[in-house]
């Protein structure tokens, strides 16, 4: 058994050349299809990690995935608000550990303005429970101060110290607030979530915003000047939604029915996990589509595959003849066919793994910044095995099947002079 | 013993009408040394293919040491004759990418039978044999792709030979060398194959080598059928 493994090393390094096309041909296609299979699933990740670590959304009541639309992703707009005393109320519950308000509605050049508390940074969570990281400057402190989602940033060309104004409602043209400049005090590190395309300022900012208008128009004749708004009483009076964090677990439905219940006005409160599911769900579409490309990548790489082992057999059939001309048995011939095979697609399966590995570390930070997808770096799980598998067994089969054929046919040619 | 006895054997190629091989009788004794002469087309290739278990005949018996190979199931006829039988061809059928003592060694890997009759050190017994075929030390461990024609020739030589098998079979290994160097090949053969005690069927289409044997044969004596066959 030894001496037949050393033939079929020598024999393959014979046929190196060959070999490692087909090695490579194994590579990429095991990088591409673990490439879509990743994709596929962190863009799933991207989106229900937009949000972490939050126990309850509450806002006006609504319908649970509209709800998270406008609080998390700041996609549409609110129906109503909720006010500042319902706001209260939750937040000085005693299961309550923290409550973010989250106030929307302005916007600018397309991107939405959240007016929320300085807290914000400090408390809120994103993926893997991960906080918000400053890249440059530091949080707002006062009013017509503002902190810049990196993309933002980066999508405007804002630095640190511009001056921006914002627009009133979320149309790109909408009537401007040019009469209040805000003072670029911050910019966010990339999340990969949707505070990446907000701009965050505080509450007080976005109520001094408004002192001289009355039902989403400027009040005519009336101007506040800038310099002037300390004077007024700046609380809010209402906020959009609001973002509750519980000092148990355990206590998320019995706070859920104390607001879903409340008095004061009709609220909603949802589970962030549940909602994000059924929002999923809505557009589970893109992820067939998604699904449908991996599996056509699957059938290529593996046709590919075949294809080229089905190639390099024709180069061994007069080996095999003459190998079976000197008694070399069925199971000799196995082996030999068996142990290239398995070498080549399993070394195949770990360059693939590997050029994964480098190819998705350079392309993460792009991804992240562009398309703000989140791409980890880690083991293969259950099913991207599954798909190693695949391409290792059709490696195999593709190498098998036509040895033996030719191994069968092969005993003419290995024992005529012809040839 | 006999080496060799075919018995009332009739061949014809799968899709053709005619007959291309009928031997009556053809016997060849243990250690016998035969030299069988046919002209191209004349069935040769075709015999020897029935001798080594390629083909079948539609009839008769083909025995090789007292057994008959046409009763052997596939993979029985492959493993007889690789304990028996040394072949030796006219493009030698070496591996290229092996060097020249390993492939002297192939039908010891293959065959218990071969391994052990090449005595207690296989490896030893193909230098013996290099050695005796004036194959140079240096090139022991080329690839045999690598050799030149004479030496491959050797290689070959000393591959059919190892582990000493009953009955040699060499077809047109010759046609490659100058006719000088062809009856010094086949001197070397021939005293190599008394050594190892093997029969020897020697099969060419030059009539001027057949001095040495034991024997002549024309194919056309033994066999009453005139074919055209292919090569």
């Amino acid at each position: 058994m030894k001496a037949v493994l050393r033939l079929a090393a020598l024999s393959a390094w014979s046929r190196r050349l060959t070999l490692g096309l087909t090695l490579v041909a194994i590579a990429l296609a095991v990088t591409l299809l673990l490439a879509v299979e990743r994709i596929r699933v962190d863009a799933r990740q991207s989106f229900t990690q937009s949000v972490s670590g939050v126990d309850l959304v509450v806002g006006a009541r609504t319908g649970g995935v509209q709800l998270m639309l406008y609080a998390v992703f700041h996609a549409g707009a609110a129906s109503n608000n909720i006010t500042w005393d319902s706001y209260q109320a939750i937040a000085t519950h005693p299961a309550v550990d923290w409550a973010l308000p989250l106030s929307l509605g302005d916007s600018h050049r397309g991107f939405a303005v959240l007016g929320t508390s300085a807290d914000y940074f400090a408390r809120f969570r994103y993926g893997d429970r991960e906080e918000l990281r400053f890249r440059q400057g530091q949080p707002f402190a006062g009013v017509f101060e503002a902190v810049l989602g990196s993309e933002v940033a980066q999508a405007l060309g804002y630095r640190l110290d511009d001056r921006i104004t914002l627009s009133h409602g979320l149309a790109e043209l909408g009537p401007e607030h040019g009469d209040k400049p805000f003072r670029v005090t911050g910019i966010l590190a990339p999340t990969g979530t949707p505070a990446d395309r907000t701009i965050h300022v505080s509450l007080e900012s976005i109520s001094a915003l408004h002192l001289d208008w009355v039902g989403g128009a400027p009040v005519p004749g009336v101007k506040i000047p800038a310099e002037f708004v300390a004077k007024f009483d700046l609380r809010p009076k209402q906020i959009t939604a609001a973002l509750v964090g519980l000092k148990q677990r355990g206590d998320v439905f019995r706070m859920q029915r104390f607001v879903n219940q409340y008095r004061g006005e009709p609220l909603l409160a949802v589970l962030p996990g549940v909602a994000l599911d059924e929002l999923w769900q809505g557009i589970a579409l893109l992820e067939r589509t998604l699904l449908a490309v991996s599996a056509l990548v699957v059938l290529i790489g593996l046709a590919g595959l075949a294809a080229t082992l089905l190639a390099g057999l024709n180069e061994r059939r007069r080996e095999l003849a003459i190998l079976r001309a000197l008694g070399a048995g069925p199971g000799d011939m196995f082996l030999m066919l068996t142990a290239e095979g398995v070498l080549v697609t399993a070394a195949g399966a770990l360059l693939g793994l590997v050029l994964l590995t480098v190819a998705s570390n350079l392309a993460a930070p792009w991804l992240l910044d562009r398309l703000g997808v989140v791409l980890g770096t880690r083991w293969p799980g259950r099913e991207e095995l599954a798909l190693i598998g695949a391409v290792i067994t059709t490696g195999l089969v593709a190498s098998l099947i036509p040895g033996w054929r030719a191994w069968r046919m092969s005993l003419a040619d290995g024992l005529t002079p012809k040839l | 013993m006999t080496a060799l006895r075919i018995t009332d054997l009739v061949f014809r190629w799968p899709r053709q009408a005619q007959i291309c091989l009928d031997i009556a009788r053809f016997e060849l004794a243990a250690g016998e040394r035969v030299f069988l002469h046919g002209a191209s087309g004349s069935g040769k290739s075709t015999l020897l293919g029935l001798l080594g278990g390629v083909a079948l005949p539609q009839q008769g018996r083909i025995e090789l040491l007292g057994t008959d190979i046409t009763r052997l199931g596939s993979r029985d006829r492959d493993r007889f004759r690789a304990d028996h039988i040394g072949f030796l061809f006219q493009q030698f059928n070496l591996l290229p990418w092996l060097p020249a003592l390993d492939n002297v060694l192939l039908p010891c890997t293959f065959s218990a039978r071969r391994r052990e009759r090449a005595g207690a050190d296989p490896r030893a017994e193909a230098e013996r044999l290099l050695r005796h075929l004036d194959l140079d030390t240096a090139s022991w461990r080329k690839p045999a792709g690598e050799l030149s024609v004479g030496q491959q020739q050797r290689v070959a030589a000393a591959r059919a030979l190892i582990g000493r098998p009953e009955i040699l079979i060499a077809d047109e290994p010759t046609s490659a060398l100058d006719a000088e160097r062809q009856q010094a090949f086949i001197d070397l053969l021939l005293q190599e194959s008394a050594a190892v005690g093997a029969a020897l069927v020697f099969v060419s289409h030059d009539q001027r080598l057949a001095g040495h044997f034991d024997r002549s044969i024309a194919l056309h004596d033994i066999s009453t059928a005139m074919a055209e066959q292919p090569e």
